[in-house]
C-alpha cells in the first residue's frame, strides 16, 4: 500500500529566504474540553499562505478544518484551546496575542465570510447600519465618510443600487444578496486575508457560481489571499490554487490543487476524488459505453448496468403525472389571500425499476412534486397516477395500501428520526401500523433491514444521537424498506452528507434498487448526483419543467439555456480528475 | 506572480493517518437515550445530590411526621404558660405565642406543604399538558378558542383569583380543594409551554415520515410528538412545585387558605408575624423551612433543564 506514497520534507526549510509567507502555520494543535476528557480535534496543521494566493481547505464534517481556522482566528468555544504549534500571521504569532490585539488585526487585515448567510446578519438591524458598525470598527472613518464607504462596499460586494438597499433589512434580501453584504462587511477593510467558510454552501449553484466568481474579481484585484473551507473538493480545486485535505484533524495531503487532483497519492484522497460526483458519475458512463468485462465492474457500476437495460424496455409507466398544478393561498393578514403557483403544469412519467431525478434550485417546486405524489398535500388540478390508480382521488379506505407501496426518504437525516424512540422501534414502527407479523418476527425483520442498509444488528438498541448523518439516513432507507414498496421518493435524500457517505448511500440506493427492482423518484439540487443516479431528467424552475429528458442527452446535449446554466454552475465540473 | 511559486507537495505518511472505514458504526460503547444521558449528566452534579436528599427528607417528614418527633403540633401539648420560652432541652426551637413546640409545629407543617405543591403541580400538568397539547397539535379554531381561555386565566395572577374564589366557597378549605383552586389558576402556564414545544415536535420530519407511513393523528399524537414535547414541560413542573408551596404559605398566611386548625408554615409565619418584636426566631424557623424547600424544587428544576438542553447536550 505505502510504496504509492512519497513522504517528502513537510514544510520548505530548504524555501530559502527570498519570501515570508503572509500565513504560516505551524503544528498546529487544538485541544476541547468535554464531559470526557479533553479531546485532541486538530494534530499537527502546518500550511503556508503567501501574498496574492488562494488555499482550499477541505474535508469531511468533523476533519477539523473549520477547527483550524477558528483557532487561527482566535475563535474558538470557550472549552476549546490551542494547545501546540503556531500561526505567523505577516511576523505577528496569532496563537498568542491577546484578546486586544487580536481585535485589532480580525476585520482589518483579515477579513471573514461565514458560513450561513441566513443567521450572519442580525434581523433587527437595517444592512446599511451593521456594513457601517464593520467600518467604523476598523477603519478611521466616520459620520458621512464611512456612510459613503457603506455605498461602496456593497456596490463592490455585486449590489447594484446600493444607495436605495441601506435602509432595507436582512430579511428583505435573498440568500445570494446577504452573502453579498457579508462578503462586502468581510472585505470593507481591504483585508490582506480573506477566510471564507463554506461561503457558498447554503446557496443554490448559478447564485454559487457567482458568487465565487465575485469573490475571485475582488480579492485578485486587491492582492487579497483567501483561505477557503469547504467540504466540496471541486469547488476547491477551481477556486484555489493549493489544496490541504484534512482528516480526523490531521493533514493527509498538501501541495497545488491540480496537482492533487490529478494524482491523489494518500488512499483517503484518493477516496475523495473517486468520490465527488462529477467524476464517478463519467467513470460509470464510460463502463456501460464500453461494455467493459463484467468481473472489472464496481457493484455500483454493475446496479447501474442492469437497471440501465431494464430500463430501456418499453412499458407502460409505473407513474405518470399530467398537467399537475399546485397553488397555494398565502393569509397576507386579516382576510386578504395572494395565491402562489408551487407547481406550473408538470408532466413526466416514469417507468417501473427507473430512477427519475427532479433538478431545480430553492423554489423550483421540486419538493412540491414530491409532496403531492406522497399525497401529503392536495393537487389543485391535474393527475398523478400510480400503477393505472388516479392518486388524488385514492379512497380513504385503501390509503393505507397506499403508504405501503409509496414509501418516502427525506432530507434532514437529523431530523427524520423521532429522537426519544430506539432505532429498532423507529423500523419497527411501519410493520407496527400496518400490522404485519408479532413482536418476535419484527424484531426478525428489523434485524434482516439493518443488515439490507450494512448496518450491525446492534444498531436496533440505539438511539439517532448516537448515529452520524449517514447512517440515520440508512435508517431512514430501511425503514421506508420495511414494508416492501415498489416506490420511493427521496426528497433532497444525501444532500445533507459528505461526499464519501453520500456515495455510500447512493451506492446502496443502486444496489437495492436491482436488487428490489424499486422505482425512484430523486429529488435533487446536485446534478452530480443527478448523473451518479438517474435514467431520466426533468428540470423544474419556478413551479415550472423546464427540460425534461434522459440523463444523457440532458447532460450531453443540453437544449435550454437554464439547463446549461446549471451544468456549468457545477464546481469543478470542467476539471479533470485523476482516477 | 503567485504562480510561479513552485508549490511543495506533502503526503502524510500513511502510518501517521490511517484511514478508517467510511462511516462505520460503534456499537462497543453503552447504547444511551435522552433520558439516561440527562440522568448521566445530572448524576455527575453534587448540587443533585444535595437537592435530591433534602427533597427525599421533606417527603418523608410529611408522610410520617411522628418519626421526627414525639409531641404535638397543637391541643394538649400546647400549654400557654409555654409561651414564646426560649429553647429547651428537647424544644430546640422553643414555643410559639399559643406555647406549642415549635420544631414539632414545623416537622407537621411539611405535610400541607408537600400535599398542596404535589397536587397542584400534578392537576396542572395534566390539564395544562392535554389543553396545550390537543391545541397546539390540531391548531386551527381550537386553538384560538383554548390559547385565549389561558389568556383570561394567565392574567388572573393565581393567587389572587385563589383569594377571591376561596372566600366565596361554600365548604371549609382543605389541602385539595386550595390545590384544585391553585390548578384551576395555574394551567395556562404549563400548556402554553406544551403548545410550544407541540408546534416544534408537529412539523419535524419523523412527524411527516410517520404521516407517509399510514400512522393515523391520534397515534402520532401519543407516541411521537407529546414524548418529544415533554423536557420543558418537565422542568417547569420542577419549577412550579416551589411556587405552588409559596402560594399556600401565601393563601395560609393571608388566612384564606388552609384554616387555622391545620398546621401549615404559611400559618405560622402569619402568627410569628404578630410578635416578631419579642420573638424574631419563631418568623425565622417557618420561613427556613419553607425557603429550603422552595429552593431545593427550584435547583432541581435548574439542574433537570441542563440536563435536558439539547445544545448543552450537543457541547458533550
Amino acid at each position: 500500500m505505502s510504496q504509492g506514497i512519497t513522504v517528502s520534507k513537510p514544510f520548505g526549510q530548504q524555501a530559502g529566504a527570498e519570501e515570508t509567507p503572509l500565513l504560516q502555520v505551524r503544528d498546529l494543535q487544538v485541544t476541547f474540553k468535554t464531559v470526557g476528557g479533553e479531546v485532541n480535534a486538530v494534530k499537527g496543521v502546518s500550511f503556508d499562505l503567501y501574498q496574492g494566493e488562494n488555499l482550499a481547505i477541505v474535508g469531511e464534517s468533523g476533519s477539523g478544518k473549520s477547527t483550524s481556522v477558528t483557532a487561527i482566528l482566535d475563535l474558538l468555544a470557550e472549552n476549546g484551546r490551542v494547545s501546540g504549534g503556531s500561526a505567523l500571521f505577516d511576523g505577528k504569532d496569532l496563537t498568542k496575542l491577546s484578546r486586544k490585539e487580536m481585535e485589532h488585526i480580525r476585520g482589518r487585515e483579515i477579513g471573514y465570510v461565514p458560513q450561513d448567510p441566513m443567521s450572519n446578519l442580525n434581523p433587527v438591524w437595517n444592512i446599511g447600519f451593521q456594513v457601517q458598525e464593520t467600518i467604523e470598527a476598523n477603519t478611521s472613518l466616520r459620520g458621512k465618510e464611512a456612510k459613503a464607504r457603506v455605498v461602496e462596499v456593497l456596490k463592490e460586494a455585486g449590489l447594484t443600487d446600493p444607495q436605495d438597499r441601506l435602509r432595507q433589512y436582512p430579511s428583505q434580501f435573498s440568500g445570494g444578496m446577504r452573502q453579498r453584504v457579508l462578503i462586502g462587511i468581510g472585505m470593507s477593510a481591504r483585508p490582506k486575508l480573506l477566510v471564507a467558510d463554506e461561503p457558498t454552501s447554503a446557496l443554490d449553484v448559478t447564485v454559487q457560481r457567482r458568487i465565487l466568481d465575485h469573490i475571485g474579481t475582488l480579492t485578485s484585484e486587491y492582492g487579497t489571499s483567501v483561505l477557503f473551507i469547504t467540504h466540496d473538493l471541486g469547488l476547491a480545486a477551481e477556486r484555489a490554487e493549493k489544496l490541504l485535505v484534512m482528516y480526523k484533524g490531521q493533514v493527509v495531503e498538501y501541495g497545488s490543487s491540480q496537482e492533487i487532483l490529478a494524482d491523489p497519492k494518500h488512499p483517503y484522497t484518493k477516496r475523495l476524488v473517486n468520490a465527488a460526483p462529477s467524476l464517478a458519475s463519467r467513470r460509470i458512463q464510460s463502463v456501460v459505453e464500453g461494455s467493459a468485462p463484467q468481473g472489472e465492474l464496481s457493484e455500483l457500476d454493475r446496479a447501474a448496468l442492469a437497471h440501465d437495460q431494464a430500463a430501456q424496455t418499453p412499458a407502460a409507466p409505473l407513474i405518470s403525472v399530467k398537467n399537475v398544478t399546485k397553488i397555494y393561498d398565502i393569509k397576507q393578514g386579516g382576510f386578504k389571500k395572494t395565491q402562489f403557483k408551487a407547481a406550473d403544469d408538470v408532466s413526466f412519467d416514469i417507468a417501473k425499476g427507473s430512477t427519475m431525478a427532479i433538478v431545480g434550485e430553492s423554489g423550483s417546486g421540486k419538493s412540491t412534486i414530491a409532496k403531492l405524489f406522497l399525497k401529503l398535500e392536495d393537487i389543485t388540478s391535474g393527475t398523478m397516477t400510480f400503477d393505472g390508480r388516479d392518486v388524488g382521488s385514492w379512497p380513504k379506505r385503501e390509503l393505507l395500501e397506499f403508504r405501503r407501496r409509496v414509501q418516502p426518504v427525506f432530507q434532514d437525516p437529523y431530523g427524520t428520526l423521532d429522537p426519544m424512540r430506539s432505532i429498532g422501534t423507529s423500523i419497527a414502527e411501519p410493520l407496527l401500523t400496518h400490522g404485519i407479523g408479532d413482536a418476535a418476527s419484527r424484531r426478525k425483520t428489523v434485524a434482516e433491514l439493518l443488515d439490507q442498509v450494512s448496518l450491525p444488528a446492534a444498531t436496533a438498541n440505539r438511539y439517532p444521537n448516537e448515529l452520524s448523518g449517514g447512517q440515520r439516513q440508512r435508517i431512514a432507507i430501511a425503514r421506508a424498506l420495511a414494508l416492501k414498496p415498489e416506490v420511493l421518493v427521496l426528497d433532497e435524500a444525501v444532500s445533507a452528507l459528505d461526499v464519501l457517505v453520500q456515495a455510500q448511500v447512493l451506492q446502496l440506493l443502486a444496489d437495492l434498487q436491482s436488487e428490489l427492482d424499486l422505482t425512484y423518484l430523486f429529488i435533487t439540487h446536485d446534478l452530480g448526483v443527478v448523473r451518479m443516479v438517474a435514467d431520466n431528467v426533468t428540470v423544474m424552475r419556478q413551479g415550472k419543467v423546464v427540460e425534461a429528458a434522459s440523463t444523457d442527452e440532458v447532460f450531453e446535449n443540453p437544449k435550454e439555456q437554464y439547463t446549461i446554466d446549471l451544468l456549468e454552475a457545477i464546481p469543478g465540473g470542467k476539471f479533470e480528475f485523476g482516477k | 506572480m503567485p504562480s510561479s511559486r513552485h508549490i511543495e507537495r506533502y503526503v502524510a505518511p500513511l502510518e501517521e493517518t490511517p484511514v478508517a472505514a467510511v462511516d462505520a458504526v460503534d456499537v462497543s460503547s453503552k447504547a444511551s437515550s435522552i433520558w439516561g444521558d440527562a440522568w448521566k449528566d445530572m448524576r455527575g452534579r453534587w448540587l443533585t445530590w444535595v437537592c435530591l436528599v433534602l427533597i427525599a427528607l421533606i417527603v418523608v417528614v410529611s408522610i410520617v411526621p411522628q418519626l421526627f418527633t414525639h409531641g404535638d403540633p397543637s391541643g394538649a401539648a400546647c400549654q400557654l404558660p409555654q409561651s414564646l420560652n426560649p429553647p429547651t432541652a428537647g424544644h430546640i426551637f422553643g414555643f410559639d405565642k399559643l406555647g406549642c413546640d415549635v420544631y414539632t409545629r414545623i416537622i407537621y407543617g411539611a405535610r400541607s406543604s408537600v400535599t398542596v405543591g404535589l397536587l397542584a403541580t400534578i392537576l396542572t400538568t395534566i390539564i395544562g399538558g392535554i389543553i396545550g397539547a390537543i391545541a397546539g397539535y390540531y391548531g386551527g379554531w381550537l386553538d384560538a378558542v383554548v390559547s385565549r381561555l389561558g389568556d383570561i386565566f394567565f392574567a388572573i395572577p393565581s393567587v389572587l383569583g385563589a383569594i377571591v374564589v376561596s372566600q366565596v366557597l361554600p365548604w371549609k378549605q382543605n389541602a385539595f380543594s386550595l390545590a384544585i383552586i391553585l390548578a384551576v389558576f395555574g394551567w395556562p402556564q404549563v400548556a402554553r409551554i406544551m403548545r410550544g414545544a407541540v408546534l416544534t415536535s408537529k412539523n419535524a420530519d419523523y412527524v411527516t415520515a410517520s404521516i407517509a407511513l399510514g400512522v393515523s393523528r391520534g397515534k402520532i399524537l401519543l407516541k411521537h410528538v407529546v414524548p418529544n414535547s415533554l423536557a420543558p414541560v418537565i422542568v417547569i413542573t420542577t419549577v412550579s412545585l416551589g411556587t405552588f408551596i409559596v402560594a399556600e404559605a401565601t393563601l395560609s398566611f393571608l388566612g384564606v387558605g388552609l384554616p387555622s386548625s391545620a398546621v401549615s408554615w404559611g400559618a405560622d409565619i402569619s402568627a410569628a408575624q404578630q410578635v416578631i418584636r419579642v420573638a424574631p426566631n419563631l418568623l425565622f424557623y417557618p420561613a427556613a423551612a419553607l425557603a429550603i424547600t422552595v429552593l431545593s424544587f427550584l435547583l432541581l428544576g435548574d439542574i433537570v433543564r441542563d440536563a435536558l438542553d439539547p445544545k448543552a447536550r450537543a457541547r458533550r
